[in-house]
């Protein structure tokens, strides 16, 4: 990937051209792909939130060393938030409150007014993003905080139990208090509306959004809408990873006790690392929401988990392009492979032999064996494996002194 | 009290199950010192082999006593399970003894979805539910008020006789030998002359056996099998043994019976004690609440030595 480079402090040139042409694709991709059917972009839009997902997990698993499973408990944190806030949900609340403690649902239907009762909370984009970040960022502190001592296998797996628990409410919340709606999930979730133009166009327009007289599909909307926070995301992980921070994250993740020797508080700073992944799970989980306008605790399973760290593995652990790379390869492969496989396999022998779901599931297994037992770095390494500024330029040094 | 009886004697057979597994963790992890994930699916397989097995039976020798095609199936289940096993050790975990610990790890969860997508890729498994034949009468027996079914309680001897063999194995014999002194120090146990590969091999192969009899008697106990059906019991297992003790045997044995007592009783008490605010469908949580404490609060387990701070 010679001519493909992001390492600003050395080619700085190269690398702004680079992510000038790549921003121009990205920003075309919606129109061409439009012509031929919406799936296609609302496969990239499902990949985008995917992105920002394994963007997250990378500040936990590739930065900090810390093998979290747990990690789609905050995707789902951010995905119920929206469902809570921005639909009827909050009245079903609200009543469920009323039967079972009257006390406390009467003072509540006072503190926000009828109105709440009737028909839900419904915040607005601007509302929803800070918060899924911040309620989804205290539950990463909340699961890191007993995990601070563990280690390597007892981290996965404690933190799988911990994304397990969270499921285990999301499908039980339903009674008596009805948080969740427990197995049925929240559905009629209200769509982004961003300068009061909704992103699913508004009713009658047939999923058109008009903005001026210019009118798009309904996906290509949420689409500009996901590429804005992802390259948010990509801004803010590449910037945390060149910061203090980011180094102090490294440095535990290379040898933790000298870590501490050296002064870093490693307690905060894992901490930080599960909060701050945490965060970016609850930002994309507000806006899958949103964009679905339906949650059920179906689509918090283990194995989106597993599917997340997949992408991050396969693509380059704490390598920022490479974990891009690989969440758009395994987020829209899958997906690709449903629209082509089971026609192909119809075409040719008249019924499905595998089904695009087994093929996913291969697709995610094979990546995680094959990718750890040939190219443990990934597909596309992190250039040098010490993050400190000027390794690099040291290897350069020692590639002269080798040829002369 | 009778709900007590009843709910100690559920938990005795499902901690039974999870001592099966967590035999296999805790073996895995005495001598290689790493936490074999696709466990539970290895439970997994040996419950849908048993099943083909009771179906072919069914199909050839129908009127065979039910507890004697169940002894086949078991018997069945069991060589394939250690393949599986020992085929995974092979291909996830060999090349990586040296490599840095998240490598076999990551390897280990990937080896999961494959068996499980190799369950659900063959037509004669499938994605579905599968129904697990009911071959026991199915009247209880009755324990003073409290129920218990004749599956139940083979359930509970065959987990028995397991355990016997197993510490019979590890304690009298040569191989169990080569495994304690494996488990001690590989480079040692090397010199000595004890090939370590086999004696990893072999331990890989003894766990997987062990997890096959539990896979069986599951679906007996529970008469529907399905491909991710290994997934929590496996959780849940690795959760005992590390409430026991990971890398003691004894500890697992320990830590399995309990946590399916704590399973069981939390799931009968818990609407009382949180007055029906949490309901018997939170049982999956326990196991993970007593994961966590026991970790934070006392990472060696029941009867462990090792600290689980250096994993």
């Amino acid at each position: 990937m010679a001519f493909l480079t992001f390492d600003v402090h050395h080619n700085k040139r190269q690398a702004y051209v680079t992510m000038g042409l790549l921003l121009a694709l990205m920003l075309a991709f919606p129109f061409f792909a439009a012509q031929y059917g919406n799936s296609w972009v609302r496969i990239i839009d499902i990949a985008l939130l995917y992105i920002m997902l394994a963007l997250g997990l990378n500040i936990v698993v590739g930065f900090a060393g810390l093998l979290d499973l747990g990690y789609i408990a905050f995707f789902a944190v951010g995905a119920y938030l929206t469902g809570l806030f921005s639909s009827p949900q909050f009245a079903a609340l609200l009543e469920s409150v009323v039967n079972y403690h009257p006390a406390i649902g009467e003072s509540l239907i006072a503190l926000f007014g009828p109105d709440i009762q009737q028909n839900g909370i419904h915040l607005s984009v601007w509302a929803i993003v800070p918060l899924a970040g911040l309620v989804a960022g205290f539950f990463g502190a909340l699961l890191g905080a007993p995990t601070l001592k563990l280690r390597g296998d007892y981290l996965a797996i404690v933190t799988l139990g911990f994304g397990e628990i969270i499921r285990i409410f999301m499908n039980n919340l339903n009674d008596p208090i009805n948080f969740t709606n427990g197995p049925q999930g929240i559905n009629m979730i209200d769509p982004i509306r961003i300068f009061g133009v909704s992103l699913a166009g508004e009713a009658g327009s047939q999923s058109t959004v008009y903005i001026g007289g210019y009118g798009m599909p309904s996906v290509n909307a949420y689409y500009f809408l996901f590429l804005a926070l992802c390259i948010a995301t990509i801004f803010i992980t590449s910037r945390l990873q060149h910061s203090r921070l980011g180094r102090a994250w490294v440095a535990i993740r290379e040898d933790e006790i000298a870590a501490k020797a050296m002064g870093i508080n490693t307690r905060n700073v894992k901490l930080l690392a599960f909060s701050m992944g945490a965060s970016f799970g609850g930002v994309a989980g507000a806006m899958f929401g949103a964009f679905q306008g339906f949650v059920s605790p179906e689509s918090f399973s283990l194995t989106e988990s597993i599917a997340v760290l997949a992408m991050v593995v396969l693509g380059g652990i704490g390598h920022i392009p490479g974990v891009v790379l690989g969440g758009v390869l395994l987020a829209a492969l899958p997906e690709v492979l449903r629209h082509v496989v089971e026609p192909a396999q119809m075409a040719m022998f008249g019924k499905v032999i595998i089904e695009a779901e087994v093929l996913r599931q291969l697709l995610y297994g094979l990546a995680l064996v094959a990718i750890m037992l040939v190219r443990p770095a990934g597909l596309w390494p992190s250039p040098n494996r010490e993050q400190r500024p000027n390794a690099a330029l040291a290897r350069d040094d020692e590639k002269e002194a080798a040829a002369v | 009290m009778e709900t007590f009886v009843q709910q100690i004697l559920n938990g005795l057979v499902l901690g039974s199950m999870y001592a099966l597994v967590a035999l296999g963790y805790t073996m895995v992890y005495g001598v290689l010192n790493l936490i074999n994930f696709a466990h539970g699916d290895v439970l997994m397989i040996g419950a849908m082999v048993g099943l083909s097995i009771l179906q072919l039976l069914e199909h050839h020798f129908p009127g065979l006593p039910g507890f004697i095609q169940l002894t086949i199936a078991i018997l069945g289940a069991i060589p394939v399970a250690m393949l599986v096993n020992v085929l995974i050790e092979r291909i996830a975990y060999r090349r990586l003894r040296n490599a840095p610990r998240l490598a076999p790890l990551i390897t280990a969860i990937g080896v999961s979805i494959l068996l499980q997508t190799f369950v659900m890729a063959m037509p004669w498994w499938g994605r579905s539910p599968l129904p697990f034949p009911q071959l026991l009468s199915s009247d209880p027996i009755m324990l003073g008020g409290a129920m218990i079914s004749q599956t139940q309680v083979l359930l509970l001897v065959l987990a028995a006789l397991a355990m016997v063999g197993l510490v019979l194995l590890v304690e009298r014999t040569k191989m169990g030998r080569a495994m304690r002194a494996v488990a001690e120090n590989p480079r040692v146990a090397g010199l000595m002359g004890v090939d370590s590969n086999s004696v990893i091999v072999a331990t890989f192969a003894i766990g997987a056996a062990l997890a096959a009899v539990a896979g069986v008697m599951w679906g007996a106990n529970y008469a529907s099998i399905t491909f991710t059906m290994g997934v929590l019991p496996g959780l849940k297992a690795f959760c005992a043994a590390v409430l026991g003790g990971i890398g003691n045997i004894y500890g697992a044995m320990i830590g399995g019976l309990l946590l399916g007592i704590i399973e069981a009783l939390g799931a009968g008490y818990i609407g009382d004690l949180t007055g029906g605010f949490l309901g018997s469908h939170y049982q999956d949580i326990f196991a993970f609440v007593v994961l966590i404490l026991v970790l934070t609060l006392r990472p060696s387990g029941i009867m462990g030595e090792r600290v689980a701070d250096r994993a």
